[in-house]
């Protein structure tokens, strides 16, 4: 695969970078990373096919597991700061299972070539998520949501995301140290984009395991958030890169098992 | 207790904060649209004095004061009733007070953390308390139609009341904000007291305060001089200086030049409290601060209630609260004390903890000078002489 623009992929792995190693799979669409903690979230960052210059796969899908910490360094090893006009160029290779995962960088006339080993892919979790089973549905415009993550209390072990056709619609509530805090977003609100709520629900997620969510939050434009009916959550977030292309980044959660109850 | 204070973007407006029919009659709107950002800015004041925002509604208006924790610096924030949108103090009996409350400062500041994105999102806030949930409630409605709402924890208090007479200082200055902010600059951060006085010419200078332990060719000294023309009204007794300490002034000094107000200084001897005000129609703000009393005006040492004298540095205080009570009662005889709850010890309430009720007994009356810790030495006191109150 090779790439005009290393910071395409960079900047979105780094949306998913919350542990150290991932998993690659890459397929004739195009590349997904997968980023997996406590056996309770998962990331998902994909690239499609169409974004890089050139993308090809020998077999039907290559898989293998690789230090994202190690990755995102290399593929920025030229610097993390943009100047306008410069980027790096990417040539990755990969020649099979086994084999250490190739990059070649360059910039401005220099070129770095880093090999990466790989390593046996764990199982993934499937969430078992897919639009049929989603029971609530709403998309935000992200600049709504930022200011709103970045500021969450961390002091409160949970963040607890009511969704409903009533009121209050879509909340976000923390429980920390100094009391409780309640986001309330309305259904008319300027930056619901998408308002589908067929049901009350009210769901607790470690707010440790979100956190990391903040990131993909502030690279994207929008963001859908899906529950089904056990309560699993799904995060989309639609981000564009520099060229305008289109990549999706995912977060699936699930809920926390101790739910007591809810302080007002 | 109910206030609506109005936001810089009243765009966002919803009608949710209505709470019942009674509430539904209109209120003007103030001419102060960024009334939510002067609020916020005296919380990041008030931060920068103490570890505890005190809440006292009056039918003058809502307080908000903190003091820290050796007692040498008070600060008080009064909101008239024309600041707010709305404000409904709450309703009194014959035998009931306005409630008030104190929570912790961190948690009140964590809602005011970034001012510059609330200045622009806030439409209208909220606050209410709700004594039967233990409950302070701060709503926000912000635009786009988003609500925040924080339910804040509070603690019960008595009332804290600094007790200072601006009349009885023999110096003022009125300077505006900007003057003593330009001044302020050239201290180091970490610089801790600094020497109002004055000097040849009528002129004014503040000089950092260097501990006579400190060697002098180690140390570096900083002066300024101002003239008198600098400042909106100059009342000072030739000779006379104070020193005080500065961390606790700047965080008045960033409020004062946020909100283009001028600052008047009133002092007397060293020794007596210094006290900073803030004036305007709807605001009324108060700092005052201990000050080092020099060798030289000992003799002076006050009499009103031998409060210097208490050589109780704060660890020991639980244990030298008989004596120290007993010195209270004996020289307070002719003083006419503030309006606050009678004097003599309480039982505590169930709730409430042994340093609960150490506070309850300081701060009924005056605010002792209890003497940080590094400054006790031979007879020179950090005193904080008590006039008679003002109200």
């Amino acid at each position: 695969a090779s790439l005009d623009n290393a910071r395409h992929l960079s900047s979105l792995l780094r949306a998913v970078h919350f542990q150290d190693h991932a998993t690659c799979v890459a397929t004739a669409s195009g590349l997904r990373v997968t980023v997996e903690d406590a056996k309770c979230i998962q990331a998902n960052a994909f690239i499609q096919a169409e974004i890089f210059q050139e993308f090809s796969v020998q077999e039907e899908s290559v898989m293998f597991r690789i230090s994202l910490s190690v990755l995102l360094d290399c593929l920025t090893i030229f610097g993390t700061s943009s100047l306008p006009g410069t980027s790096t160029a990417l040539r990755m290779c990969y020649r099979g299972y086994g084999y250490p995962l190739m990059l070649f960088l360059e910039e401005g006339g220099v070129v770095t070539v880093c090999k990466i080993n790989t390593q046996e892919p764990d199982e993934l979790l499937d969430f078992d998520f897919c639009s049929t089973k989603v029971v609530n549905k709403i998309i935000l415009q992200s600049e709504g949501l930022r200011e709103a993550f970045a500021e969450l209390d961390m002091t409160s072990e949970v963040l607890q995301i009511t969704m409903s056709p009533d009121k209050p619609y879509f909340r976000l509530s923390t429980f920390g140290n100094a009391g409780s805090a309640h986001l309330d977003y309305p259904r008319d609100s300027d930056l619901m984009e998408a308002f589908h709520c067929t049901q009350t629900q009210t769901n607790r997620y470690k707010i440790s395991l979100l956190k990391p969510s903040t990131k993909a939050l502030a690279l994207s434009c929008k963001v859908s958030i899906r529950t089904d009916a056990q309560g699993f959550l799904s995060l989309q977030y639609m981000i564009r890169n520099e060229d305008g292309q289109i990549c999706f980044v995912e977060y699936y959660c699930c809920p926390d098992e101790n739910m007591s109850e809810a302080e007002l | 207790m109910k206030c609506v204070i109005a936001g810089g973007n009243v765009k966002g407006e919803r009608g949710l904060w209505a709470r019942g029919g009674r509430h539904a009659r209109g209120a003007l709107p103030h001419p102060h649209t960024l009334s939510f950002a002067v609020l916020g800015r005296a919380v990041h004041s008030l931060s920068r004095i103490g570890d505890e925002l005190y809440l006292e509604p009056t039918e003058g208006g809502l307080s908000l004061r903190a003091v820290n924790s050796s007692r040498s610096a008070f600060a008080s924030f009064l909101f008239a009733p024309l600041f707010f949108q709305l404000y409904e103090p709450g309703s009194t009996g014959p035998d009931t007070e306005l409630f008030r409350c104190k929570v912790h400062m961190k948690s009140f500041l964590g809602i005011f953390r970034s001012l510059p994105s609330l200045e622009k999102s806030v439409g209208k806030c909220l606050i209410l308390l709700k004594p039967r949930a233990s409950r302070l409630v701060l709503q926000l409605h912000c635009k786009y139609g988003v609500t925040k709402t924080h339910n804040l924890a509070f603690q019960e208090c008595e009332r804290l009341q600094a007790v200072f007479d601006t009349q009885r200082c023999a110096s003022r200055l009125c300077a505006p904000a900007r003057v003593l902010a330009e001044a302020v600059v050239h201290f180091p951060l970490t610089l801790a007291e600094v020497t109002l006085g004055t000097g040849p010419g009528g002129k004014i200078g503040l000089r950092n305060y260097v501990e006579e332990e400190a060697e002098l060719s180690k140390t570096m000294v900083t002066e300024l001089w101002l003239a008198e023309d600098e400042f909106q009204s100059v009342a000072m007794a030739p000779g006379s200086h104070i020193t005080f300490c500065l961390k606790e002034f700047r965080g008045l000094l960033s409020f004062a030049e946020a909100s283009n107000l001028p600052l008047t200084i009133h002092f007397d001897e060293p020794g007596r409290p210094v006290i900073f005000t803030l004036d305007d129609t709807v605001l009324e703000v108060h700092l005052v601060l201990a000050t080092l009393s020099d060798l030289e005006s000992n003799s002076q040492s006050p009499s009103t209630n031998g409060v210097s004298h208490l050589p109780a540095p704060s660890d020991d205080f639980p244990d030298d609260l008989e004596s120290y009570m007993v010195a209270m009662e004996t020289s307070e005889g002719g003083l006419e004390g503030p309006p606050s709850p009678t004097f003599p010890l309480r039982t505590p309430r169930p709730a409430e903890s042994q340093p609960e009720e150490e506070e309850e007994e300081e701060e009924e009356g005056a605010v002792p000078g209890t003497p940080p810790h590094k400054k006790v030495r031979g007879g020179c006191a950090w005193g904080q002489r008590v006039g008679r109150a003002s109200s």
